[in-house]
């Protein structure tokens, strides 16, 4: 008989809070536009941050509440950020899918060391000693700091030089914003012949401190047939718009500093 | 006198303390960097093939906190071009071939001073930094904002780092220079008083500067404790007045101006020959070092030059270093220039040199007890490599003053300054964005 008293009172208090929280649930609900859900199901997920919110969430909050382009997402794929692009009703246009690229081969073979770097592993740290211990002052100093910054793990590191891997790359830039010396540069997928050098030395001082160094000899620039290579300040250029990826500047190169970066990835011994 | 917390006892090394200064000749090419001061970079006023004399402005600018550049040779400009020097950037440097006559400029003459702003103008056309090794023009430091009230000048020689002497020198040699030195300035800024600062490990130089402010009832001077870094800017003001720096303010803020010791004497010797800061007193040591001895070298010169003045290496140097052991800066090479805040060169031999092997941190708290301003070294090191720079910035990261002895008492050799510097570059670099 004694078990019925608290049995009621138990079962009374839970009718009572539950009356009391379905209440609750209706009246003070925050409604949630269910388009976010949606977007987030076209976001990647990888919570990256590369599009400037606080993860996918945030983004997706911003395109729907704030009519943030979906493109902000520079890691989604085309499918995704059209989907995106019909569920608001917006038109996006073309999109293009962008990779990373380290502008730079010199790998510690091939570009002298000005000195031994005792410290803190880490790129901006290095770089604060004479601008890191490459004699190249341009080049990659290869002690990671882009492979740590990378979400999705595309950066591979040998002999002191970065490399991405662009099966993995989703070009969210992270890696670019990290980099001290700004040679890692965001590019269509699509780009092909590429001048993998940063440095602005005259030929021959260029070519003293790296073997694979541009030396601004302008070979490149006569050889080619749409006119898309200039050579300004001791470093060629392609322009990518006009470029037919003939392939005829990386045959006349004298320091294989042109490279089909699309097909082929640096050689790093 | 109050004590400042924490601090470390490095061996001393003073080992050319007894030695007098050496004037060194011309040397046979001098590089002058046209950014040497805190601040905005010189543009260059000479050109290739321009000829120049001793004490010619060769680098100028509008912006306020900026120094001059002056050439410290009669030559021929040979080059002017960006060189990258021991730190992140290539700095525009001017090239001179000296022709050995050490001609004089026909701008170098004494400065009519007669007001505060004529002073300050003619301390800003001396070229003058702080020579202590921060390099913050002097003019700047002289011209607090408008509302602080300064009423203390504290002269810096305490000279906590090991091995630098050339202050010590500087006390000795140019006893009534430093006297000068402070009446000027203490009269042309309205500064009441002034406060003498040195450590009780020089009692040469404690003697002979009481001796010369014996019947001067505005400038006392005061033997401070040795211990590393009493010569610290902050902690040498909590020591000689109490005061305390908070975090983010100027010593202004707390009515004092920290001057170097080199650097009042320097504005006696302008102010009467006009001549402005074209050399440097600098002490040359190291376990590489043949010959050590404080040397006058004129600015610019290559640092190869100086240490083969110097009778040249004893055995391969493994590390040379501008400035102290403590806080000084690497240099990759020995083609790199003197600067104007040069007060050491050394070249330490490659067993000296060698940074030992970083281990796991064992969470002593030896380096909280060590650090001067009351940080967390431990926990800033794990918050900049763990990337959380915010985090780092509510522990007070920006308040280091990178004077080591963290990393000095650390029994596992961790790199925490260096972390430090990592995260301020990170902050600044975001800030600016």
């Amino acid at each position: 008989m004694s078990i019925i008293i608290p049995v009621a009172v138990v079962s009374g208090l839970g009718l009572f809070f539950g009356i009391g929280l379905a209440y609750a649930s209706k009246v003070f609900a925050v409604k949630v536009d269910e388009r976010i859900e949606k977007v987030r199901e076209f976001l990647p997920g990888a919570n990256c941050g590369a599009c400037g919110f606080s993860g996918c969430d945030g983004l997706a909050e911003a395109i729907v509440n704030e009519g943030v382009s979906p493109g902000k997402c520079p890691v989604n794929s085309k499918e995704g950020i059209n989907a995106i692009a019909e569920l608001m009703g917006i038109d996006e246009g073309e999109v293009s899918q962008m990779v990373a690229r380290v502008i730079c081969q010199g790998t510690w073979t091939k570009a002298d060391m000005k000195y031994e770097y005792q410290g803190v592993q880490d790129c901006h740290a290095a770089n604060q000693l004479g601008g890191g211990m490459s004699q190249c002052y341009y080049g990659c100093i290869g002690l990671g700091s882009c492979q740590r910054a990378c979400p999705f793990d595309a950066i591979e590191l040998k002999n002191g030089l970065a490399r991405i891997i662009p099966e993995k790359c989703k070009g969210c830039g992270m890696c670019v914003a990290e980099c001290p010396k700004g040679i890692i540069r965001l590019v269509p997928v699509l780009t092909g012949f590429t001048v993998l050098c940063a440095n602005q030395d005259k030929g021959g001082v260029a070519r003293k401190n790296c073997k694979v160094a541009c030396i601004g000899c302008m070979k490149c620039q006569k050889v080619c047939p749409a006119g898309a290579i200039t050579v300004e300040n001791n470093l060629a250029r392609i322009d990518h718009e006009k470029c037919e990826n003939c392939g005829k500047c990386a045959e006349v190169c004298p320091q294989s500093t042109i490279h089909d970066a699309m097909h082929e990835r640096f050689p790093m011994d | 006198m109050k004590l400042f917390k924490g601090g470390v006892h490095p061996p001393q090394q003073k080992n050319t303390a007894e030695k007098a200064t050496v004037p060194m000749g011309v040397p046979s090419v001098v590089l002058i960097p046209l950014a040497q001061h805190l601040g905005a970079p010189c543009q260059p006023k000479v050109k290739k093939g321009d000829t120049v004399k001793v004490g010619q402005v060769i680098g100028d600018t509008d912006a306020y906190v900026s120094a001059p550049i002056h050439s410290s040779v009669s030559g021929t400009v040979t080059r002017v071009e960006p060189v990258v020097l021991s730190g992140s950037r290539p700095v525009m440097c001017v090239e001179i071939k000296p022709d050995g006559l050490q001609e004089i400029s026909e701008e170098v003459k004494p400065p009519v001073v007669d007001s505060r702003e004529s002073f300050l103008a003619a301390i800003r056309a001396s070229g003058l930094t702080g020579l202590g090794g921060a390099a913050f023009p002097t003019h700047v430091k002289l011209n607090p904002p408008k509302g602080t009230k300064v009423d203390t000048l504290i002269i810096n020689a305490a000279e906590c780092e090991p091995y630098i002497t050339s202050d010590y020198r500087e006390c000795l040699e140019n006893t009534q220079g430093i006297i000068e030195g402070i009446l000027h300035v203490l009269k042309w800024t309205g500064i009441e008083k002034a406060l003498i600062g040195i450590e009780q490990n020089k009692p040469e130089a404690i003697k002979m500067l009481k001796q010369a402010v014996s019947n001067i009832p505005s400038i006392t001077v005061h033997a401070l404790p040795t211990r590393y870094p009493q010569g610290a800017e902050k902690t040498l003001i909590y020591t000689l007045t109490g005061r305390e720096v908070p975090s983010g303010k100027l010593p202004a803020d707390v009515g004092c101006i920290v001057m170097n010791v080199a650097s009042v004497a320097f504005v006696a010797s302008y102010l009467k020959t006009g001549m402005p800061l074209v050399k440097k007193r600098v002490t040359v040591d190291g376990s590489a070092v043949r010959n050590p001895q404080n040397v006058e070298v004129p600015i610019g010169t290559l640092l190869k030059e100086v240490f083969d003045f110097c009778g040249g290496f004893k055995s391969e140097p493994g590390k040379v270093i501008m400035g102290g052991p403590m806080m000084g800066v690497s240099q990759y090479s020995l083609d790199l220039p003197v600067l104007k805040h040069t007060n050491a060169l050394l070249a330490l031999d490659a067993d000296e040199g060698r940074i030992p092997e970083e281990t796991a941190c064992i969470r002593c708290g030896r380096c909280v007890r060590a650090c001067p301003m009351r940080l967390l070294p431990l926990e800033l090191d794990r918050l900049v490599k763990t990337q959380q720079f915010e985090e780092a910035q509510r522990f007070h990261l920006m308040d280091c003053i990178e004077c080591g002895c963290c990393v000095y008492a650390c029994p596992a050799k961790r790199l925490m300054v260096q972390s430090i510097r990592i995260g301020k570059d990170y902050i600044r670099r975001n800030a600016k964005k």
